[in-house]
């Protein structure tokens, strides 16, 4: 893919975005365009309000004012997904694997024989091994996180949005699980939000790297990453892909300084 | 297996130790019967319906007080849990009533609905209902709010929030609720065919044998309404276990 000839193809506006929390300002007029059929990440200090902006672009959490639209519609027209840090307490424990994955399917209007089509594309797409008529308690956290995940895929979202979602994972599993979202997003090209801790895990998988101030926050950097896809661990140890990760960390530790 | 051993080995150690005891002659054989006249007693109750039919008519008493409870307590408590501002303005009546001994409310409940059928099921139902009622609205409180959240992103009507998720996440606190509901229910009606004009019912024989000093036969219906208790519990794990099989995981 010739990456320098992408252009960005703007799909969700922030505009004039504010948060107060118990009397604080998390947020005023911040403004942000995400473009389409990208990876952001989401990379800052401590309580930056990094998992509040995903929160109040998926309707989690509301906002005092100001504006969110996903191609110009709300978020009430969006088709979204949304992967919780913490799968155990996200997954329906009272359903199977596979009951969990029809679960979102029920309210969308469609026949049993396209729902069953979905399931069973994103099961193939997933290559997943274990057996999906066990309840998830039976299910490893990595199992049960991709439960997760593809629960959020099963609607072609528009946007997915991703919680800190390796961040519960030992680091074998967070390397498969960013094998897999990889391949995922290279198959389905969905623009994709992703709170991360782990700088390593935000460059490698973005495409762009969103870069947040202290509160109130304001955007501190927003970095291309333009490795093309798929990227192995070899990118890992690349000129870009160091340039990138000090870059990310020479601006976050200006923020964690600047108290 | 190892179960059955365990269970076979504590009733046989028990009947020894009882007759035993008996045979010392350390207490009065009058207040204490061999246990051979006991199980003598049962069989001869059971086989002539006698202590059968009160049995039954105290199994009818509980289980009709605790279905009573349950349709009167499930949703009142769904309704209370599902909101933090209406249980804490409920809060302390709950707590009160559930903290007032039910059989306090006898002489209550017999000037209301007089000394018939009604006031023993009307009693074991409050009683039960109170300790459902509690546990449900603190299991729909409690319900983590993390797969509410996963649903509502999913698009879920609240309404289905409320019956796909909050409700499913409420079961296994409302499953000890409807446990301890329904012991709760036998304890009241037994106290209640002792004391408020009864004719029938475990409660009635164990006081009526009393009475006539029958002891063999006070001793066979405390153990029925012993048994009784048991494996109502019993029933209830075993649901429990098959159907809330995600509790406490």
């Amino acid at each position: 893919m010739d990456t320098s000839s992408v252009i960005d193809n703007t799909h969700i506006t922030i505009r004039s975005l504010s948060k107060n929390f118990g009397g604080v300002q998390l947020f005023s007029d911040f403004n942000l365009d995400i473009p389409k059929g990208k990876i952001i990440s989401i990379f800052g200090p401590n309580g930056c309000g990094k998992s509040t902006l995903i929160n109040m672009m998926s309707g989690i959490q509301d906002f005092n004012s100001g504006q969110i639209l996903f191609g110009g519609k709300t978020l009430q027209d969006t088709r979204i997904g949304y992967v919780f840090q913490n799968y155990r307490e996200a997954v329906f424990p009272w359903l199977t694997a596979l009951e969990n994955l029809y679960y979102p399917l029920k309210f969308l209007k469609l026949t049993e024989s396209e729902k069953k089509l979905k399931v069973e594309k994103i099961v193939s797409s997933f290559d997943v091994k274990f057996d999906l008529n066990s309840y998830p308690y039976q299910l490893s956290g990595g199992q049960q996180q991709s439960i997760s995940i593809m629960r959020a895929l099963i609607v072609d979202p528009e946007v997915l949005f991703l919680d800190e979602p390796f961040s519960a994972l030992d680091y074998e599993m967070t390397l498969f699980m960013r094998e897999q979202l990889q391949k995922i997003f290279i198959e389905r090209q969905t623009t994709t939000l992703l709170v991360s801790h782990d700088l390593e895990d935000a460059v490698y998988l973005a495409d762009k790297v969103l870069l947040l101030t202290r509160k109130p926050t304001q955007v501190a950097a927003f970095l291309n990453y333009l490795a093309p896809r798929p990227r192995t661990v070899d990118v890992l140890s690349s000129e870009e892909f160091m340039k990138v990760k000090t870059e990310s960390l020479n601006i976050f530790l200006a923020q964690v300084n600047n108290v | 297996m190892k179960k059955s051993l365990n269970f076979l080995v504590s009733i046989l150690g028990f009947l020894l130790f009882w007759e035993i005891l008996f045979q010392s002659k350390l207490v009065d054989p009058v207040l204490l019967p061999s246990p051979v006249q006991v199980i003598q007693a049962l069989i001869k109750g059971f086989s002539n319906g006698d202590l059968q039919t009160d049995f039954l008519i105290t199994v009818r008493r509980t289980i009709i007080s605790f279905l009573l409870a349950t349709i009167i307590a499930v949703p009142i408590g769904v309704f209370f849990g599902s909101s933090e501002i209406i249980y804490q303005r409920v809060e302390f009546l709950i707590d009160f009533f559930r903290s007032t001994p039910a059989s306090a409310l006898f002489p209550l409940f017999l000037v209301i609905f007089g000394t018939g059928e009604k006031t023993k099921i009307a009693v074991a139902t409050f009683g039960a209902a109170l300790a459902i009622l509690f546990n449900v609205a603190y299991g729909v409180m409690n319900a983590r709010k993390l797969r509410q959240l996963a649903a509502k992103v999913m698009g879920a009507p609240p309404i289905y929030i409320l019956k796909d998720v909050t409700f499913l996440e409420s079961m296994p606190q409302t499953f000890i609720g409807m446990r301890s509901g329904i012991s709760i229910a036998l304890v009241i009606v037994i106290v209640a065919e002792m004391f408020i004009g009864s004719s029938n019912g475990l409660g009635q024989k164990i006081i009526n044998s009393q009475m006539v000093f029958d002891m063999p036969e006070m001793y066979a219906a405390i153990f029925a309404a012993g048994t009784l208790g048991y494996f109502l519990n019993l029933i209830f794990l075993l649901i429990e276990k098959k159907y809330i099989h995600w509790g406490g995981k």
